[in-house]
């Protein structure tokens, strides 16, 4: 192998044999001068020995004790594999920190071995190599023009416009089926975002204790409970629409003007029930929870994107990307006295979406 | 240096199994190729290679997670090493992540490796990607791979937000709701394009294992094959360099694959991995059990995706409440524009970058030098206008920390960002433009008059004056390595042939005279003062983006000016 090697004499520092010295300008080639380059590159040789002996086998030792550290390191992850069992928090966390640290002293052992091995095991070179030009000569180009040409020709594809459109006919449905074969993915949405399961009647109770409430067992102003319709405790579907927040106040501070829709009542006092008053809990602007209340303003808070809206008046938006008020839910009464509600929402709850108008 | 010629001799066993396969494939050749390719050194060059290693990592980690995650939205009562939740009713998705935490030896110390990976595999994408643009290298011929790399970044955030998202909990629970939502506020397919994905309903049964094929066959199959694309494409263009001495246009100045590149690689990738092995041991990263099971009507303040997704939680944060009502119609434009549209343009913008540049330049020559920021002034500056405009959305997605942390009102936070989303990348342009130019200033008169060395000397006559050293030859490769941008003609000038080009002409035409002269302000590297090439006109400089002489050829060396610039 070493045989065809010629050899030249370095012509600048760090720069290997056989390339070209590091006066700039004489590294402006012309072709044949990059191609005799490449010839020479092609047997260029590099140096066998790096440049210090004496400091490269004072690494040799450090580089091998690193390779030595990581051994035992990756002994030792083997190791406390095979002793340390998990199956509580605490038992998890000795055994993470075992196999953690051996790994990690293993990998940054051998990372650092390398390093050093590299950096002062073997000469500190530079090469050169020449690059082509990308674009192919003009008749390699006119070769590839000539040939896709007479290929295509023989294949009657532009003569025979008949099999042309016919095989683009064959193959127009073929490639929608894939995505036909998409359409059961879901079903289609319909007027299934408009409604939720909340219908006249249905209690209300509370989130996790499913547990009916009287009005006078939120007898503090001020507080806010998470809701839900009745029996849907397991239903995700539901809740994601249907989860409410009811919010009870002191007399006088609940405003909620009366809006109608056409002939559909949006907003109103008279869907309240002793102050209080029960909103979507679906943020209008992407659907998180609005789950944090400022007694003191009345503000209802989204912690996704800070959408506020004023409890107190109808769940208007005061602030953030929210587009519109929390949906009010109308309450009742039912006759074993609990909070029910005494309808579906009049309006959808939830992000808006194209159909909704 | 040694001239020693010794090498190694192969083993005949080696060179027994090289031969056989040569005789097949006929390999001597291209892996010679291989062993030889010079990699050039810079530190900057490696903010790849972390990305390609993150990725090796996330693919070991990952499969070796998917051995036991079960990717099912089904109901199971959970009692587990984890007693806090006993008793709980949680998804298989959620138990089984538990259990690969609790239960599976290793399990947790590979579950934080894989998410650390993954935000360091984002960390890399998005380092390298601003290296490659700051210092031009995605210009010809490396436009491909600078596409490709729009694409992997895009991925990746995909990756991330699927991968992040499986388990189940509450936190990627909230993020899925988002998403949902997201998607239904697109105009007129919305509602489908949601129900389609979640199977129906929010959030249905169907979300985690659709994500999960996404996740683990669909996505990193395409990242896989693009990051081969893009490497292929590196290897066969060959490396851009930075200027230097001995470093042209027509050559590769570094160190061969063999043996540097596979020691220094090795290095590399172990000091990533073990970097990673680190963070996974010490810095707990999303602790599932402490969020519990998704249910849809919690949350918790403060939520925030993983970091590469913060920009879209900025962006929903910062958007005022627009929505459009129409003929029985909702337009969300406070769901649709920060969701999809912003981030949309963001990528098209950086897609399309490299041909806005080539076209309101002129400049179709090859590149394999790469520029020097402040070389390129608006380029720069543009760049980091980006990075500003990024960063402000960015952080805007933690605004309710922000608030927490330094007491100011929420409100106030949002509305500075709303202002400085159109203030500062603006101002940072035009900024960054004047240091840039600054610079080259600079570094002109440092090729015109060397460096100052600190001292100063009175004559007889009492003239005081400033010693200097002149530059190394280093140092002059390094500072004479700008090229002049060209400028173009005027809109519906005549060109040699009397005719004014199809190019110039029009609204068109206009527009590319306008963005032209931005790109020609210049500071002039004096003639004489260069490394004894280039320059062939003689002139001062360039200022102000007066039109200079047309016909300089692809060199992009030549200019003329009024010369008022001072010396």
């Amino acid at each position: 192998m070493s045989s065809e090697h010629e050899l030249e004499e370095p012509s600048g520092p760090h720069r290997v044999v056989g390339t070209p010295s590091t006066a700039p300008a004489a590294l402006d080639l012309t072709a044949e001068e990059v191609a005799s380059h490449e010839e020479r590159d092609a047997v260029a040789l590099l140096p066998a020995d790096p440049e210090d002996p004496v400091r490269a086998s004072r690494y040799e030792k450090v580089v091998a004790a690193l390779f030595v550290l990581a051994f035992v390191a990756a002994c030792g992850f083997i190791a406390a594999y095979i002793g340390l069992e998990v199956g509580s928090v605490d038992a998890t966390l000795r055994s993470n920190l075992a196999l953690g640290l051996s790994l990690s002293l293993a990998l940054l052992g051998l990372a650092a071995g390398s390093l050093l091995w590299v950096r002062h095991l073997t000469p500190n070179i530079e090469t050169v190599e020449y690059r082509h030009e990308l674009r192919s000569a003009p008749e390699d180009r006119a070769k590839f023009e000539e040939f896709f040409a007479k290929g295509t020709a023989v294949s009657q594809v532009t003569k025979r416009p008949l099999l042309r459109r016919t095989l683009l006919l064959a193959t127009a449905p073929l490639a929608l089926a894939p995505l036909v074969l998409l359409r059961d993915l879901g079903p289609l949405p319909g007027t299934s975002l408009r409604t939720t399961v909340w219908r006249k009647g249905l209690r209300a109770v509370t989130l996790g204790g499913n547990r009916p409430l009287r009005p006078a067992d939120m007898a503090t102003p001020g507080s806010m409970i998470t809701m839900i319709p009745e029996g849907y405790q397991d239903d995700q579907n539901a809740l994601a629409k249907a989860g409410v927040i009811l919010i009870k106040f002191a007399p006088g501070e609940l405003h909620i003007p009366t809006i109608f829709n056409g002939d559909t009542q949006l907003y109103g006092m008279n869907w309240t029930v002793e102050n209080i008053v029960a909103y979507s809990k679906i943020c209008t602007h992407v659907g998180c929870p609005v789950a944090l209340y400022e007694q003191t303003t009345h503000h209802i808070l989204c912690p996704c994107h800070q959408s506020t809206f004023d409890a107190a008046n109808g769940a208007n938006v005061i602030f953030g990307p929210a587009a519109r008020a929390l949906p009010q839910l109308p309450l009742m009464v039912d006759p074993d006295g609990y909070l029910a509600a005494a309808s579906d929402f009049t309006q959808p709850p939830g992000p808006s979406f194209w159909e909704r108008g | 240096m040694s001239q020693d010629t010794d090498t190694v001799k192969i083993p005949k066993a080696l060179q027994g199994v090289g031969g056989w396969f040569d005789d097949r494939f006929h390999g001597a050749r291209g892996f010679g190729v291989l062993m030889r390719k010079v990699f050039p050194d810079h530190w900057s060059f490696m903010l790849g290679e972390i990305a390609l290693w993150s990725f090796v990592i996330l693919l070991l980690t990952g499969t070796w997670l998917a051995l036991f995650f079960v990717p099912s939205m089904g109901d199971v009562v959970y009692h587990g090493s984890y007693t806090k939740l006993n008793g709980v009713t949680m998804s298989q998705a959620y138990q089984s992540t538990l259990n690969i935490s609790f239960d599976i030896r290793g399990g947790l110390l590979i579950r934080q490796i894989h998410h650390w990976a993954a935000d360091l595999f984002m960390v890399a994408i998005f380092a390298h990607m601003l290296r490659v643009f700051f210092t031009g290298a995605y210009r010809k011929p490396r436009e491909v791979n600078w596409l490709i790399g729009v694409v992997l970044i895009t991925l990746g955030m995909l990756e991330g937000l699927f991968g992040y998202s499986l388990p189940d909990d509450q936190l990627s629970g909230a993020g899925l709701r988002i998403l949902q939502g997201v998607l239904q506020g697109i105009p007129i397919v919305g509602t489908y394009a949601a129900y389609f994905l979640f199977g129906g309903p929010f959030p249905g049964s169907s979300i985690v294992p659709r994500m999960y094929i996404l996740h683990v066959f669909l996505i990193p199959g395409l990242i896989l094959a693009l990051v081969t694309a893009h490497l292929f494409f590196m290897f066969h263009q060959k490396h851009t360099q930075m200027p230097g001495l001995g470093n042209t246009e027509k050559n590769v100045v570094g160190q061969p694959f063999w043996p540097y590149f596979v020691l220094k690689g090795q290095a590399w990738f172990f000091f990533i991995f073990g970097a990673l092995a680190v963070l996974g041991t010490f810095a707990q990263i999303n602790p599932v059990w402490l969020y519990g099971p998704y249910t849809p009507l919690a949350i918790s303040s403060a939520s925030q995706p993983d970091w590469y997704m913060g920009i879209l939680e900025g962006t929903l944060r910062m958007m005022p409440a627009w929505e459009i009502n129409f003929l029985g119609h909702t337009l969300s434009l406070s769901v649709f524009i920060p969701g999809l549209l912003i981030i949309g343009l963001l990528f098209t913008a950086m897609a399309v970058w490299p041909f806005f540049e080539q076209w309101a330049t002129g400049d179709k020559a090859e590149h394999h030098i790469n520029d020097r920021p402040r070389n390129a002034p608006v380029r720069t500056g543009i760049g980091v206008a980006a990075v500003c405009f990024y960063g402000i959305l960015w952080a805007e997605g933690a605004n309710d920390v922000f608030a927490d942390k330094f007491q100011v009102p929420l409100y106030t936070i949002t509305w500075i960002s709303r202002v400085a989303i159109f203030v500062v990348p603006i101002g940072a342009y035009f900024v960054t433009k004047r240091i840039c130019l600054g610079l080259q200033r600079k570094e002109v008169g440092l090729l015109t008059h060397g460096v100052e060395i600190g001292i100063i000397r009175q004559l007889p006559s009492g003239e005081f004056i400033e010693e200097e050293r002149p530059l190394t030859d280093e140092e002059r490769a390094i500072l004479d390595s700008k090229k002049a941008v060209l400028a173009l003609p005027a809109p519906g000038e005549p060109d040699a042939n009397g005719v004014p080009s199809p190019d110039s002409r029009g609204v068109m035409g206009w527009a590319r005279s306008v963005a032209n002269r931005a790109f020609l302000e210049t500071v002039a590297v004096p003639d004489g003062h260069g490394n004894g090439h280039g320059h062939p006109d003689g002139h001062e400089a360039v200022e102000g983006g007066e039109r200079a002489a047309v016909g300089a050829g692809d060199s992009g060396e030549s200019g003329e000016s009024d010369g008022h610039e001072e010396h």
